[in-house]
């Protein structure tokens, strides 16, 4: 059933920008129109490229933005997660916490 | 041409029907929430949605929603009931919803999904949030029911009000229901405080109400005190049905009594809390057709995201939302579910 409404519906999480236009409706509460803007915004892209995969995989190599494709080189887990949250100007909660953890 | 029923069911229907159930779908929500009916227009969007020739139909390019879920990645696992039956840890499915199904966002859950239930095991739940989100990337919720129900006997320390109404001890099943209040309360504030300090991105109240007014009376006092504490936690808030239930009948908060609230208003006291993303629930009807159902669930979802200055996410689960009360939902009724609830209520999200 998850799959029929991600199919139907679904922003496509990290093959595209899902999580990025997520991440900006819980930090920030954004609705989901201004969410896209914004993440388009930081990301130099328009908002119709947030759903294109092809624009995005590109996108999201260049920026470091976590892959679905698990690739030597490129950042993932936390370490994506790093370069999330500077990128969008947001705190994630994890982040955070590994920050302080390693006294960065 | 044909279509389901709200119990999952093919039939053989008309064009015809289908308006008429639009239309009576949509009057029976307005009747009952006391809401604006749909307009001519988006019935007439319904219809297309309804009656649209191929199997699967998706949003239009650039309408694309948000998706959060609620215990959603144990379906993969073989604790939950029903699941795949697939024996990895919660970690390894939050992978598979990360890259394989391609999820917006994921949330980890215990197979006993209640606040008090998690409370002697945070310490399990906390090192897998912490594990999970080292190796994953998008945002990880922590799920659970506040589930008022387990604190009154034989499952907690409470007298049953649901024992004491029957014999028309009224003020000491509200005695009852309110000392369960305060003790649902401690435990979500407590484990929903351990996750948060675990690096959970958000905490999700799940089918609150489903005890009803003080279950999300419940509900809404964890969500104040964490936002007091932690003002950056995003907390989503899903309903477990469409009205709450008077189990007390005398609850209020913020001067507004809990007892027979609709989604439209459900959804100010929730921003009131400082709740982040709201999810209505919509009762899907099994005896109803697919197109009646979509019309009430729009209808009802349309009204609240009116009013919502927060996201609002509906429950499209078995049997809320418009999708068809049955444990393996057709992909061409949900897919309808989705589009119809995406372009016509104008959701952020499902």
């Amino acid at each position: 059933m998850a799959i029929a409404h991600a199919m139907a519906a679904g922003m496509s999480g990290i093959r595209t920008a899902g999580d990025l236009v997520a991440r900006m409706q819980m930090s920030r509460g954004m609705k989901i129109d201004e969410a896209k803007r914004y993440v388009a915004d930081k990301l130099k892209v328009a908002v119709t490229d947030l759903t294109d995969e092809a624009a995005m995989n590109e996108v999201r190599r260049d920026l470091d933005l976590g892959l679905v494709y698990s690739l030597p080189g490129f950042a993932k887990g936390i370490g994506a997660k790093f370069n999330i949250a500077r990128l969008l100007d947001i705190r994630i909660n994890c982040v955070d916490r590994v920050k302080s953890k390693i006294k960065v | 041409m044909v279509t389901r029923m709200g119990d999952g069911s093919l039939v053989e229907t008309t064009e015809d029907q289908i308006k008429r159930d639009l239309r009576e779908g949509t009057e029976d929500a307005s009747l009952k929430g006391k809401v604006p009916p749909l307009s001519d227009d988006d019935l007439r969007r319904l219809f297309e949605i309804l009656t649209a020739p191929s199997k699967f139909v998706s949003v239009e390019r650039g309408n694309e929603v948000i998706l959060t879920s609620d215990g959603g990645i144990l379906s993969i696992g073989y604790n939950e009931e029903p699941s795949a039956g697939i024996p990895v840890g919660r970690s390894t499915m939050v992978k598979i919803w990360e890259r394989i199904l391609c999820a917006d966002t994921a949330e980890i859950g215990h197979i006993d999904y209640s606040y008090k239930s998690i409370k002697p095991i945070v310490h399990a739940e906390q090192r897998e949030m912490e594990d999970t989100l080292l190796t994953t990337v998008l945002p990880v919720f922590y799920g659970a029911m506040p589930n008022l129900g387990l604190y009154t006997q034989p499952d907690g320390p409470i007298p049953n009000p649901s024992e004491l109404l029957p014999l028309g001890r009224i003020q000491e099943a509200r005695e009852c229901l309110e000392r369960a209040m305060e003790l649902a309360v401690k435990d979500m504030l407590y484990v929903g405080e351990m996750l948060y300090e675990a690096g959970a991105d958000g905490i999700d109240f799940d089918t609150a109400g489903a005890a009803g007014d003080a279950d999300f009376l419940a509900t809404l006092k964890a969500t104040e005190a964490l936002k007091k504490k932690y003002p950056d936690m995003c907390v989503i808030i899903g309903m477990a049905g469409e009205s709450v239930l008077g189990m007390h009948g005398e609850l209020y908060y913020n001067g507004v009594r809990l007892a027979g609230l609709r989604p439209h208003e459900q959804v100010k006291l929730v921003e009131k809390a400082g709740g982040t993303i709201f999810g209505p629930a919509i009762n899907t009807n099994s005896s109803k057709s697919l197109a009646w159902n979509i019309a009430r669930a729009v209808t009802y979802t349309k009204a609240c995201v009116r009013e919502a200055r927060i996201p609002v996410h509906t429950n499209v689960g078995m049997g809320v939302g418009g999708v068809p009360m049955y444990e393996v939902p057709a992909p061409d009724a949900v897919c309808r579910v989705s589009k119809a609830l995406a372009e016509v209520a104008g959701l952020d999200g499902l």
